[in-house]
């Protein structure tokens, strides 16, 4: 409820201040709303969200598996720890724009290229927050493990997984939102469709009104996927939290 | 490393084991600790707390591997442990934890092994919602379930209340007189030692060494108050120092 008033709160704003600068400059939100509803008519609209929802799904699959994987081996192995952090700090510190534009110069103006320049820049992320998780792993619960001759698939799944999901949902929410922010990117440097180069055509028209119906239809998407997907996930993986606190 | 024994034999032969406490100085846990098992024999290791009881069993299941020293035990089947907490999966019911580590289960032996620790209205609830003496007989229960040969207890029913270690001592001990297991027990208890066990290893503070074996050739039910009252103030003559708090269970 108090969410719904501040959003309705945040459109009136907008309203009110589209009322006095040019339509050009901040279009109203019923001006956006025809042009997102002139979009989805012509079709554009729908392919433009598909082309960068895969983008973005592909590139956060590929960082999630990776980033799981080597930030597991990190917290465990202590030469793992020490020989990757190094490069763990490089490409924390390595700005985005520099990793795509290498990316597509080394890898050419390809889809590949492009979804692993989105990739590797969620990846250090992933793998820092999956360290913290996997060096809190309980060693009581491993001791139980190894006694108990659990098969490795089985350790992995109900011993190591269910301590590592509150750590895997901080790494796939903030994920989500920063995965598909720089695949704007890539597909304005690099693409020939998506949302991204959608906006950069918008752009060098000056067209305010098609960058905020292209930008704001995926954030609807975005959090549809999140109350949709995202949420009933996180709420079956922490049943037995809510019925024991 | 552990080495295959005959004829379900346990032997143990721990010349030293130390520690490195946060300081950096080592100190000695265990010294020439020797001990061996005959099949279907259930012993039990009373000592002062802190003499290394928990770390001879941790030795035994090969949880620590920094030790000079051998130990042998069964060549063929299964290693239960019921560690000195509960240590069940918080994410997985009372049943999926059993399940887990004894996947050939089959119903009817899973559902007799509720009832006979009086877990069957517990199936369904998650180790959070129990209480610790309940997530003491799930964690009996799963050790239980794997059909070990070997079977190591450390203190199953230390911080019970009384009536209900009574209770859980007399179901643990018809549940292992009715199996083919090893035993081998952990408590500072006397009396519960008494009421379970074929034989006694009393152990001496730190570092540990067996200070005398009490075999017990009666038969558990036939134990009663006053030969458990006996054995109990003749191991008190025999201790000199005081090391062991004599049974209050
Ligand atoms: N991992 C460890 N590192 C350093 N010291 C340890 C470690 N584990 C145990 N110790 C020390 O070794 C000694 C024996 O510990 P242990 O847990 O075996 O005692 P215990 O007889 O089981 O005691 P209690 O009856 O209180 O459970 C203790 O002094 C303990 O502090
Ligand atoms: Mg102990």
């Amino acid at each position: 409820m108090v969410r719904l008033i501040s959003l309705i709160l945040l459109l009136a704003t907008w309203w009110l201040i589209s009322q006095f600068v040019e339509p050009q400059t901040l279009p109203g939100p019923d001006r956006v709303l025809g042009a997102i509803a002139a979009q989805m008519r012509s079709g554009d609209m729908f392919f433009q969200l598909g082309v960068t929802l895969a983008r973005v799904l592909a590139a956060f699959t590929i960082a999630m598996a990776a980033g799981t994987a080597i930030g597991l081996l990190m917290g465990r192995v202590k030469l793992a720890d020490r020989l990757g952090d190094p490069w763990l700090i490089v490409l924390l510190n390595l700005p985005a724009l520099v990793i795509i534009v290498l990316a597509f110069i080394w890898g050419g103006l390809t889809e590949i290229a492009g979804v692993l320049a989105v990739a590797i820049n969620k990846l250090p992320n992933t793998v820092v927050t999956v360290r913290e998780g996997a060096r809190a792993l309980d060693s009581g619960l491993n001791e139980m493990a190894t006694v108990f001759a659990l098969s490795r698939r089985k350790y992995m799944w109900h011993v190591v997984l269910p301590q590592l999901g509150p750590f895997l949902a901080a790494a796939g929410r903030s994920g989500l939102s920063l995965v598909w922010k720089i695949v704007l990117i890539v597909e304005l440097l690099g693409r020939p469709n998506g949302i991204g180069f959608q906006i950069g055509v918008a752009f060098q028209l000056f067209d305010v009104t098609l960058i905020l119906a292209y930008a704001l239809a995926f954030v609807a998407v975005i959090l549809v996927i999140e109350t949709a997907v995202v949420q009933p996930i996180e709420r079956r993986a922490s049943r037995w939290r809510i019925r024991t606190s | 490393m552990p080495l295959a024994g005959e004829f379900g034999q346990v032997e143990v032969r721990i010349a030293q084991k130390s520690f490195t406490s946060a300081s950096g100085e080592r100190f000695e846990v265990l010294r020439d600790f020797k001990l061996s098992l005959g099949h279907h024999q259930v012993a039990a290791l009373v000592g002062p707390s802190g003499c290394g009881k928990t770390t001879i069993l941790r030795i035994i299941a090969g949880l620590e591997t920094d030790f000079e020293g051998t130990i042998t035990r069964p060549l063929s089947g299964k290693l239960g442990v019921v560690f000195q907490e509960p240590r069940l999966l918080p994410w997985r019911t009372v049943e999926d934890n059993v399940r887990l580590v004894a996947p050939g289960l089959t119903r009817e032996a899973l559902a007799s092994l509720f009832r006979d620790l009086d877990l069957e209205v517990h199936r369904l609830h998650y180790p959070g919602e129990l209480s610790l003496g309940l997530a003491r007989r799930v964690a009996l229960a799963r050790a239980l379930a794997v059909e070990p040969s070997l079977l190591l207890l450390d203190e199953p029913l230390v911080s019970l209340d009384e009536a209900l270690a009574v209770r859980l001592r007399d179901q643990l001990a018809a549940l292992i007189a009715s199996r083919p297991i090893t035993t081998l027990l952990v408590t500072h208890d006397l009396e519960e030692a008494i009421r379970l066990a074929d034989r006694i290893f009393l152990l001496s503070p730190r570092p540990a060494q067996v200070i005398a074996e009490i075999p017990l050739t009666a038969p558990r039910s036939a134990r009663s108050e006053r030969e458990v009252a006996r054995i109990v103030s003749e191991v008190a003559c025999r201790m000199t120092g005081g090391a062991l708090r004599p049974g209050h269970a």
